[in-house]
């Protein structure tokens, strides 16, 4: 076919600048949003998903990571005593307050665990060792919060509910989605920082010997402990990020912001495929006059909207990058996994031929007489 | 022999708010292979409006089209593309070219319909340009071509398809005399050569010559049957039905 769609498409170069910002709009504040969401999700639960464990149990009436309140730790010697436990630790998640050199103080959240089976543990890290959190007051944070924390170097000592805390390790990209940083210690540092009892804790870890049967495991605990719910490291995890994402509405809202950039793409594209199309009215006219079908002529149309959707996408996905790129060091992640830059190039073409419609719906429409007129 | 193209008491009729108009009335037209006829009359007599149902882009309300001996009228329109891509050509009087292709692709582009496409496609389009005396405008666009040259381009693209039938409406309206004459003799030898029945909508009567037989239309009626120039060609008989418009 002569290149009837490419020449008509370049033929007009602000109007295919117009309709390519309305697609790499689109692009970007879909990539970001949805971005943001993965990222967002990600972090509500990345501290479940690395935490090598199998199953969680907490106290009864568990719906996410941050609800946990604290019970008996004797409840471990009976996990630890139950057939198909390989392992199982104790646990501390909690929120706390730091303070900051200035004398600010920051919300963070307590995670203790045992560093010789750090289960639930920090991942990642750039600086020191999970061993390192054996010694007397050590804690392990993340890099991303060094400024809110206001820590300057390794080894520096702060406090943290009025205990002296002694940080002893970095970690990278360990995120949490509450404004508040995740402080890693060991489980007795941990009570003291939380001023906890000493015989309480607040989930514990279980890891089950190689190829258990876990759901036939976790009837056993049931049977064992009471007032407890046990949940897999998977089913947590969901019920985590769908709390965070769902019941408190910010997924919602990231994901209804994805939508309205698609909208706003569809409606752009939309309109500016359809002033093309009536630029170019009398030549589909003339189409029709020479006896083109009306397939033919959809094809014309179908493949400016594809060359302005791959057009688009090129461009887009190569601002998204620089924007992705740009947020890793902000306190919320963008993620962009390959599966969204592949998503995005269907949803594109999608959008774009979905805008082309009403501009198919145009030409099934002209009269092939107006030919004849001048 | 069957003509190329034949109406036979063709009737179109127009609503316009209570009021029918009859813009033909019981027209009767036969047109042989290789015959060049004009279609004369004034503004509103209903020339374009008949080379219209004899070019398939509109039905009549009633009568009878056949091209080839084929019935058209009545046909769904979905089908109406098919008959005018397989038999007939078309030429305009604002050439309406495709200004984003060169003249070469706009004959490609008619090919294209015949599914004829790669190089079998430009060798023909080569050879079309060159038969209409412009091959060396090949790659050139129609902004950059004369009017007489776009035309010339015109002309080829509508005989891409080999058609039966040729209809043009006032191909020299937008060119000078001079380019005017050249243009109806290409038509005129082309028409002659391929055998494709022509039908030329003109007011302009200098360029009479050129016409194997002339038809005059009035207020949709064919008014003033000409005899054939050429005696190969004898003037169909024709029908004089009565003006009529009703109103409300």
């Amino acid at each position: 076919m002569p290149p009837l769609a490419r020449r008509n498409l370049f033929h007009d170069r602000v109007r295919l600048t117009v309709t390519l910002t309305g697609i790499v709009f689109a692009i970007v504040l879909i990539v970001v949003q949805i971005g943001l969401f993965i990222g967002f999700t990600s972090a509500t639960s990345n501290v479940i998903e690395n935490s090598g464990a199998d199953l969680w149990i907490g106290a009864k009436g568990l719906a996410y990571l941050e609800q946990a309140v604290p019970f008996s730790e004797r409840k471990l010697q009976q996990v630890r005593s139950t057939p198909g436990v390989a392992t199982a630790e104790k646990y501390i998640l909690v929120w706390g307050n730091w303070q900051r050199p200035d004398g600010r103080k920051e919300g963070v959240v307590l995670v203790g665990l045992n560093p010789d089976l750090p289960m639930g543990g920090p991942w990642n890290l750039s600086a020191g060792s999970v061993q390192d959190l054996k010694t007397a007051d050590a804690i392990i944070v993340d890099e991303l919060y060094r400024q809110k924390l206001g820590v300057t170097h390794l080894g520096q000592v702060i406090e943290i509910n009025g205990h002296r805390a002694r940080i002893v390790g970095f970690t990278q990209g360990i995120r949490s989605f509450t404004t508040s940083p995740y402080v890693f210690a060991s489980f007795k540092n941990a009570q003291t920082f939380a001023n906890l009892a000493e015989d309480r804790a607040f989930y514990i870890l279980v890891k089950a010997v190689p190829a258990a049967d876990m759901e036939r495991l976790r009837r056993e605990l049931a049977a064992r402990l009471r007032d407890v719910d046990i949940y897999t490291t998977t089913e947590f995890s969901h019920m985590t990020q769908f709390y965070w994402m769902f019941t408190t509405g910010a997924g919602i809202a990231v994901l209804l912001a994805a939508l309205l950039g698609l909208i706003v793409g569809i409606v752009i594209v939309a309109q500016t495929i359809y002033a093309t199309t009536m630029d170019h009215l009398r030549e589909f006219g003339t189409l029709k006059a020479m006896g083109a079908s009306n397939g033919y002529i959809y094809r014309v149309i179908i493949q400016q909207a594809a060359l302005s959707a791959v057009m688009g996408y090129v461009l887009g996905m190569v601002a998204s990058v620089f924007i992705v790129r740009g947020s890793r060091e902000g306190g919320a992640a963008i993620l962009f996994p390959w599966e969204l830059a592949v998503s995005m190039f269907f949803l594109t073409l999608l959008m774009c031929i979905g805008a082309a419609f009403v501009s198919i719906n145009k030409v099934t429409r002209i009269d092939p007489a107006m030919v004849f007129k001048g | 022999m069957q003509p190329a193209i034949a109406v036979h008491n063709v009737t179109k009729t127009y609503s316009q708010g209570s009021a029918a108009v009859h813009a033909l009335n019981g027209v009767n037209l036969a047109v042989q292979s290789g015959e060049v006829v004009f279609l004369m009359g004034p503004s509103g007599s209903g020339k374009t409006t008949l080379l219209s149902v004899m070019g398939c882009i509109l039905q009549p309300t009633a009568g009878s089209v056949r091209i080839r001996g084929r019935e058209v009228a009545g046909l769904p329109e979905r089908e109406l593309p098919a008959i005018r891509l397989a038999h007939i050509g078309f030429v305009f009087q604002g050439f309406n070219l495709f200004p984003t292709l060169s003249a070469g692709e706009n004959v490609e582009l008619a090919l294209d319909l015949k599914g004829i496409r790669g190089r079998d496609a430009r060798r023909r389009a080569m050879e079309l340009l060159e038969q209409v005396g412009i091959r060396e405008k090949f790659d050139i666009f129609p902004a950059d071509l004369s009017g007489g040259q776009k035309q010339r381009v015109a002309i080829a693209r509508a005989l891409a398809g080999a058609p039966d039938i040729l209809l043009a409406d006032e191909p020299t309206a937008a060119l000078d005399s001079h380019v005017g004459r050249r243009i109806l003799e290409l038509v005129r030898s082309l028409a002659h050569a391929q055998g494709v029945a022509v039908v030329i909508v003109t007011h302009d009567s200098r360029m009479l010559q050129f016409a194997d037989r002339l038809v005059h239309i009035e207020d949709g009626r064919i008014v003033e049957p000409s005899e054939a120039k050429a005696p190969a060609f004898a003037a169909t008989p024709l029908e004089i039905a009565p003006l009529a418009v009703s109103g409300a």
